[in-house]
């Protein structure tokens, strides 16, 4: 059976991970190579690295700490930030990322889902769409959740998958950040529209969030988080260790 | 003495954690795009992400089929990873009927002809392995590890040479062998230790 997957996040700026981490026995606690290595090791089914210059000052990402990464860790690498051309996805792709998501740069340029996917299949396009509710209807909303498209949520993420992106990354902007678990309302709809695996970001604070998650919606194929994996708040072997005793298919 | 591995350029596909993994556990890869060189490889290494028919096409016209024909037929190890183990099939009915190898008797379908139609395609993730008797590319890992899948289509037809399968709706070929020749469905390149292991034992042979 399939296991449910758990991803942390690691935002990157100029080449070191943001946010305070602080791991016992870890001593650069922002290299991104350092830790990668540490989540690889301690049950992380996926890494997403995500350029957070990238996408409002146009930055690069720095590609040489990625093929580092890649050289290094032996799971699946999903790449974001930044990625506004196909030029970009064969940028991060060499470097070692098996995965390339995307997000304002499709807002943008709307045939760049389309076009990845030809090239590369689908299995190598995640559409990361920012979501908040606007008088009750799901609005995307662009450069890193500040601005407003106007766009309608649900059909945006159908457009996109029917154009060849193959993960959908929800990122609940609502919930994001509150701590007060997953956006279940708006994950079933999601999940509802489309048939492509849908990852779960935005409001993760305990273990109970993603038993929660995994019980109520199995659509939703995996969960993402930063901060509390980051702050040691939860430990992946000990969520993944819980959602084994409620049933729910892990990699242990 | 160091272990070497080949791996076989014919343009598909990204090699460069395949090449970084082998580095990880000491193994000498070399990376060609010419056929000659087969006949001084120790291993074979075909890998493949993409379509079937545009794969195979790329594969004979750089002469790499025909090479890769004749070392198998020495006894030289070989193993197929992902769309790689796909083409050792005899053929594979992805978009049309093309045909494999046939280093492998079996044939490729869509997992679609075999799983529940609530289940998700492509089978994506981490999923067990159902071992089938004992093969010495299993040496190093436990039954029931995880490997990362992610793929639409699946070896059928193999049975003889199925030496693990993974539970996704219905029991889809994960790997198969057939003597010197062996090919892994999932991506052994990034399913961690476990993965890693199962490359180890391959240089091994």
């Amino acid at each position: 059976m399939i296991t449910k997957r758990i991803i942390p996040c690691l935002d990157v700026r100029d080449g070191r991970v943001v946010k305070g981490i602080n791991f016992e026995g870890l001593k650069d606690v922002s290299s991104p190579v350092a830790l990668g290595q540490y989540y690889s090791d301690h049950g992380a089914d996926e890494l997403v690295f995500y350029d957070i210059t990238a996408s409002h000052e146009g930055r690069k990402l720095f590609t040489d700490i990625l093929t580092e990464v890649a050289s290094t860790i032996f799971i699946p690498l999903t790449v974001g930030g930044g990625i506004n051309t196909l030029e970009d996805f064969d940028r991060v792709l060499k470097c070692g990322a098996d995965k390339v998501s995307v997000n304002s740069g499709a807002i943008r340029n709307p045939t760049l889902i389309g076009e990845a996917a030809k090239r590369y299949g689908d299995q190598c396009v995640v559409l990361s769409v920012d979501v908040k509710r606007v008088d009750g209807v799901f609005r995307v909303f662009a450069k890193g959740g500040r601005e407003n498209t106007g766009m309608d949520a649900l059909e945006w993420i159908k457009y996109c998958v029917d154009h060849g992106a193959g993960e959908i990354v929800v990122n609940s902007i609502d919930t994001d950040g509150v701590k007060g678990g997953f956006d279940l309302e708006m994950l079933r709809a999601v999940c509802d529209i489309v048939s492509v695996p849908v990852i779960a970001s935005g409001g993760a604070g305990s273990i109970d969030h993603f038993t929660t998650l995994f019980n109520t919606l199995p659509g939703v194929d995996a969960g993402l988080a930063a901060s509390i994996f980051h702050f040691g708040e939860v430990a992946i072997p000990d969520l993944k260790n819980e959602l084994k005793k409620h049933g729910i298919p892990v990699r242990l | 003495m160091s272990e070497t591995v080949t791996i076989i350029d014919y343009g598909v596909g990204n090699l460069f954690s395949l090449k970084s993994s082998f580095a990880a556990i000491g193994v000498t890869a070399t990376v060609t795009a010419d056929p000659a060189d087969l006949e001084k490889a120790e291993r074979i290494i075909l890998p493949g992400v993409g379509a079937f028919g545009d794969a195979a096409e790329k594969l004979r016209v750089c002469g790499m089929a025909d090479a890769l024909k004749t070392e198998a037929a020495k006894g030289k190890p070989i193993m197929g990873i992902c769309l790689g183990m796909q083409m050792l099939f005899d053929k594979s009915f992805e978009y049309g009927e093309h045909e494999g190898l046939g280093l492998i008797k079996g044939e490729i379908r869509p997992i679609s002809d075999v799983i529940p139609k609530d289940l998700k395609i492509p089978h994506i993730g981490w999923n067990a392995l159902h071992m089938k008797g004992e093969h010495p590319l299993f040496r190093y890992i436990k039954p029931n590890d995880c490997v990362y899948f992610v793929h639409s289509f699946y070896g059928a037809d193999c049975d003889d040479a199925v030496i693990a399968t993974a539970e996704y709706g219905a029991e889809l070929t994960a790997a198969v062998a057939s003597g010197n020749v062996m090919g892994c469905q999932f991506h052994p390149e990034k399913s961690g230790p476990v993965g890693l292991n199962i490359l180890k034992a391959f240089c091994e042979m």
